[in-house]
């Protein structure tokens, strides 16, 4: 019950400065009622309250474990690893640490589905495109995206190759696809990038970065542990384009049969 | 009460997965017991509850506030006002994100470990300090940019690209330790509260100023809040 009152108190407390200033500027510079107070003011409890369950269950729930499962697949008595015998060239061996790549995959896929900010924007996408975009469609396509790219950055701290060879790789597909890509899906691709990572992934995604760096030999944690985040930011935004031209390929594909009237 | 029905199971929905993905790697994988089986039960059922709180609240709480502020932004038509406006969300909802104050403080860390900085608490404190001050101003200066470009009407690609320009070239001259930790602050800054807002916001306005699409205007705020953190995370790290 304390852990209850604890967090609901945490999170007023991150909410207060932008309740803040949002009534701030309805009433001092705006001037005007808002409309249906009383349900908005329910809504921002219901926010409040929700987002304080939801923290806390993940707190008991998932983190734990979580934590617990990315240490233990790590550690290379787990994976069946000598660490003595390969530590010359960690490199070479990648593919020993198959089980990190596959949980990193699949940890990265099912905490994206359940991130809160996500769905938001996805709810928000199929108001504005009339129910063009599903949000079920939109949000597997950038789950997609941030597992590869979880798996991809766990390759990179076992290689120990530089991050901003990947990243700056990544910018150049991302810059290709952007000419080529439908005009209305531009900016919500590059969104989806940013709202990936947050609540749900960046503690289980840190973890996994933290446990690789610390247990491959030759990394060190404070300098390779970093940099799983940006490649969940990134791939999401190649994945979301990407589902956009294959929908209108698809379309293309469709018009060229000529059809019976 | 049919809304939150429909809510509950989208979150059961939403869920499944890391269930799934957890109990395989425990029991197939790993093959090990649930430790505190009931206690993880109850966590989940808190998750479910959250969750669907959470969504039903964002749909008659945080959307239709942000919305209604973009059209009344609109109406009254102050550009100061709005950019004031714009460039405060950005920042406030920043500082005092938990997610920042964490990766912050293992900045400083890294920082001492990489002699930048002499290991002392007092200097400790006020590099992560330092930093998170960096991050919330980068923000609060991304959506304030980012508003002014639904209002001109420029491309978002144009920002988007100049900003991975700013990102390669900060990169080629920043020191190494620092790059790992701004590549992942632009990741950590965008936190629940403040993504419905602020796409309610530029779907508001893209909305209500005429000429502009919802759908190619609207969005892109967020992106450009993550990138610019891991320029001027860069340039922090460069000055000291």
């Amino acid at each position: 019950m304390t852990d209850i009152i604890n967090t609901l108190v945490a999170t007023v407390r991150d909410v207060l400065p932008i309740a803040v200033i949002l009534f701030g500027f309805q009433f001092l510079v705006l001037r005007r009622r808002i409309p249906h107070l009383k349900r908005v003011l329910s809504g921002f409890g219901f926010v409040l309250v929700g987002l304080a369950f939801f923290l806390l269950g993940l707190e008991e729930a998932l983190f734990p474990i979580g934590k617990l499962m990315a240490q233990q697949l790590t550690d290379p008595a787990f994976l069946g690893i000598d660490v003595a015998a390969i530590s010359d060239e960690v490199a070479k061996h990648w593919y020993a640490y198959y089980w990190v790549y596959i949980f990193a995959f699949m940890i990265g896929f099912a905490t994206t589905v359940a991130e809160p900010s996500l769905i938001a924007v996805a709810i928000k996408a199929s108001e504005v495109s009339g129910g063009a975009i599903q949000p079920w469609g939109l949000r597997i396509a950038v789950a997609i995206g941030v597992a590869v790219g979880i798996s991809l950055g766990a390759f990179r701290i076992v290689t120990g190759t530089p991050l901003h060879f990947y990243i700056i790789a990544g910018y150049i597909v991302v810059i290709i696809q952007t000419i080529f890509a439908p005009r209305s899906i531009i900016a919500l691709a590059y969104d989806s990038g940013g709202v990936t990572t947050s609540t749900v992934t960046v503690p289980l995604v840190a973890a996994l970065g933290l446990g690789l760096s610390a247990t491959v030999p030759g990394r060190n944690p404070l300098l390779d542990g970093f940099g799983l985040i940006a490649f969940a930011s990134l791939f999401p935004i190649i994945t979301v384009m990407g589902y956009a031209q294959l929908g209108e390929w698809q379309a293309r594909r469709k018009r060229k049969i000529p059809e019976d009237a | 009460m049919k809304e939150l029905v429909k809510a509950l199971k989208e979150s059961v929905r939403d869920l499944t997965p890391i269930a799934l993905v957890v109990v395989f790697f425990q029991l197939i994988v790993l093959q090990q017991p649930f430790p505190e089986l009931f206690r993880m039960l109850m966590g989940v059922l808190m998750v479910v509850l959250g969750l669907t709180l959470f969504v039903h609240g964002l749909r008659t709480g945080l959307f239709p506030i942000g919305e209604g502020m973009a059209y009344d932004f609109a109406r009254k038509g102050s550009l100061i006002w709005l950019l004031l406006f714009a460039f405060m969300l950005g920042f406030g909802t920043t500082v005092a994100e938990p997610a920042l104050i964490a990766v912050a403080d293992e900045a400083a860390t890294v920082a001492v470990e990489g002699g930048m900085i002499e290991n002392s608490d007092e200097s400790h404190a006020s590099y992560a300090f330092g930093l998170r001050l960096t991050v919330a101003i980068s923000v609060g200066f991304a959506i304030l940019v980012g508003v002014f470009r639904i209002i001109k009407g420029w491309p978002v690609q144009y920002l988007i690209i100049g900003g991975y320009l700013g990102v390669v070239i900060m990169t080629a001259f920043a020191p190494e330790e620092i790059i790992g930790i701004a590549y992942d602050s632009g990741g950590v800054t965008t936190s629940t509260i403040t993504v419905p807002l602020v796409t309610a916001l530029g779907v508001g306005l893209a909305s209500s100023i005429s000429g502009r699409n919802p759908m190619i205007d609207g969005f892109g705020l967020i992106a450009f809040a993550s990138l610019t953190p891991m320029i001027f995370v860069m340039g922090y790290g460069m000055l000291l």
